[in-house]
């Protein structure tokens, strides 16, 4: 690629990851056909936070607004890093569950919905333990009703990536974006390091966590589709073009022997880093 | 520097075996997960267990942690029996739960330890759409990614009245180091702030457990024991045949009607608000 034409992207665009959820959200949809559902003046916010001191939000830190896509009816689901890092509790699970699960009746009803999830979050909030674990577990089940219907797309743009149970509910959608600047993991580095020590995971040593779970990493080694830059217009566009395309997909989750030959194969005292693993499992660069 | 290993590791593999009859261990598949068929009131159930493996390939995953061979390996076992059983009667597949953890390594993410329990995820959840009853039995530790992986997708969840089963989203010394209280504090705010408690009482009222056995020897089970939770069995898997495919249960419940009331909400809002035609 040309490096003039390059600059002249790069200062024209804009950023997706410095957007709120709801900047993104209407990003993401058709100009003009956005409307928010259970926004802020529903006042939906957690109880759970307020029993312990932390003012809540009341929109429990997810936006969920329903418009088009390409012209046909879509529903984004973005969860706002910015709010206690993004985690789920009862309300904000809730709300995605609620979202997802009307998406598949819609299709149940002949009627086209495309779901999109816009991941910013650590995992469970734990101001909210069992009950932030017990949505997350609806949260899983409901894109794997849905996805039988229809491609469910997402996003992970950083920064604060996605984490802990949502990790899972990203690797069970149909399409999965990122950016440079997103990581995708299940345990946190810190909680890694707090667990086996400095000499398994040094948290601090940010070149090395994104070489391990880094979006463009994800991409390489095939854990991730489509690599983009952090830019709104670009974002917005693979979104499009993965409902466009519409083709048959077998998803990663279901492609069991495929895995477990991998694992049977890799040798742990040589692959510990993502170059190692690109070498086997990589797929040349990433688009 | 597992957390909280006070209990004996063993229990996965004791109800196991004393409910089927088998060692479950698989020839030729990893040795931390067990699989056996079992004849169970003329019909035979699957029974899968995450349990230790002190040699296993993955240093990080020796003490029952459910990681990436752990989550391909159940999503095999429980994709093999919606193959098996295509087109015939679904067998009920019961996960035996007892899972101190996912497994916390840098292998573990630069491998993918987020497909593969999502591996387990879907194959749990298929396997339930797909008509065969899942029952999550916890014996012992449900935590975290690890019970997401194995149990949670259950249509029904049922445990041992026990103080070694709990269910919680982290450990309770990393969640006081995170949250910034003592183990001590973090008991007493479990008593008011229900979904924070590691008391598998206060668990069942947030409505998303079906039923709490009673009286059973957890780590020692005489034959009174194994009688008693395989007719909690056979009623949980009844019970999930009469009910629906989905999670829906874990809201239209009593307890979660108490507790889960702003989940009830934000639903009747949503689905109000949400564009009709």
């Amino acid at each position: 690629m040309n490096a003039e034409i390059d600059l002249q992207r790069f200062l024209a665009r804009r950023s997706f990851v410095e957007l709120t959820a709801r900047e993104r959200a209407l990003a993401i949809l058709d100009a003009g056909s956005a409307r928010e559902l259970v926004g802020p003046f529903d006042r939906q916010h957690s109880v759970w936070l307020e029993m312990q001191g932390i003012v809540p939000q009341e929109d429990d830190g997810v936006v969920v607004m329903h418009g088009r896509i390409d012209g046909e009816p879509a529903v984004v689901i973005a969860i706002e890093g910015a709010f206690q890092g993004g985690s789920m509790g009862e309300v904000a699970g809730q709300k995605i569950v609620c979202a997802l699960e009307l998406a598949t009746r819609d299709h149940e009803r002949g009627r086209s919905t495309r779901p999109v999830l816009l991941f910013e979050t650590g995992g469970v909030r734990l101001q909210e333990a069992n009950l932030g674990l017990a949505v997350i577990a609806e949260i899983q089940s409901a894109i794997i009703a849905l996805r039988r219907h229809v491609p469910v797309v997402a996003v992970i743009a950083g920064l604060v990536g996605c984490f802990g149970g949502m990790s899972l509910a990203a690797a069970l959608c149909s399409r999965l974006i990122v950016t440079r600047q997103a990581r995708l993991g299940m345990n946190g580095p810190e909680v890694i390091e707090q667990e086996a020590g400095i000499q398994e995971m040094e948290a601090a040593d940010k070149r090395l966590i994104w070489s391990l779970i880094g979006g463009e990493q994800r991409a390489a080694v095939g854990l991730a589709d489509d690599l983009v830059e952090d830019d709104a217009d670009d974002i917005a566009r693979t979104v499009r073009a993965a409902f466009r395309e519409a083709k048959p997909v077998t998803h990663r989750t279901e492609q069991v022997d495929l895995f477990l030959d991998r694992l049977a194969a890799i040798d742990t005292d040589r692959v510990k880093d993502g170059a190692t693993l690109r070498g086997l499992w990589g797929k040349g660069e990433a688009k | 520097m597992n957390m909280e290993l006070d209990l004996a590791p063993g229990r996965g593999r004791i109800w196991l075996e004393a409910l089927s009859g088998e060692t479950g261990v698989v020839a030729g598949g990893v040795a931390s997960v067990l699989k056996a068929d079992a004849t169970f009131a003329g019909e035979k159930v699957r029974f899968l267990a995450v349990v230790p493996d002190p040699a296993s390939h993955f240093p990080r995953a020796r003490n029952g942690e459910v990681g990436l061979e752990q989550g391909w390996t159940l999503a095999k076992y429980v994709r093999e029996a919606i193959e098996a059983d295509r087109g015939g009667a679904p067998r009920p597949i019961v996960a035996i739960v007892d899972v101190p953890s996912q497994a916390y390594g840098r292998r573990e993410e630069l491998l993918g330890i987020h497909l593969a329990c999502a591996a387990a995820v879907d194959a749990y959840a298929s396997a339930r759409m797909a008509g065969h009853p899942i029952v999550a039995l916890l014996v012992g530790k449900a935590m975290s990614g690890a019970f997401l992986a194995h149990g949670y997708q259950a249509n029904q969840i049922i445990a041992f009245d026990d103080p070694g089963v709990m269910v919680h989203a982290m450990g309770k010394a990393a969640a006081a180091r995170v949250t910034k209280r003592s183990v001590e504090d973090l008991d007493a705010l479990g008593e008011t702030v229900l979904p924070m408690s590691y008391s598998i009482r206060n668990f069942a009222k947030l409505g998303v457990l079906q039923r709490l056995i009673q009286g059973v020897k957890a780590d020692a089970p005489d034959g009174a024991d194994v009688d008693l939770v395989r007719a909690e069995l056979i009623q949980a898997i009844a019970d999930a045949r009469a009910g629906a495919n989905d999670l829906s249960n874990r809201l239209n419940s009593e307890a979660a009607r108490k507790v889960r009331h702003a989940s009830i909400e934000v639903r009747r809002l949503m689905t109000e608000q949400w564009p009709v035609n």
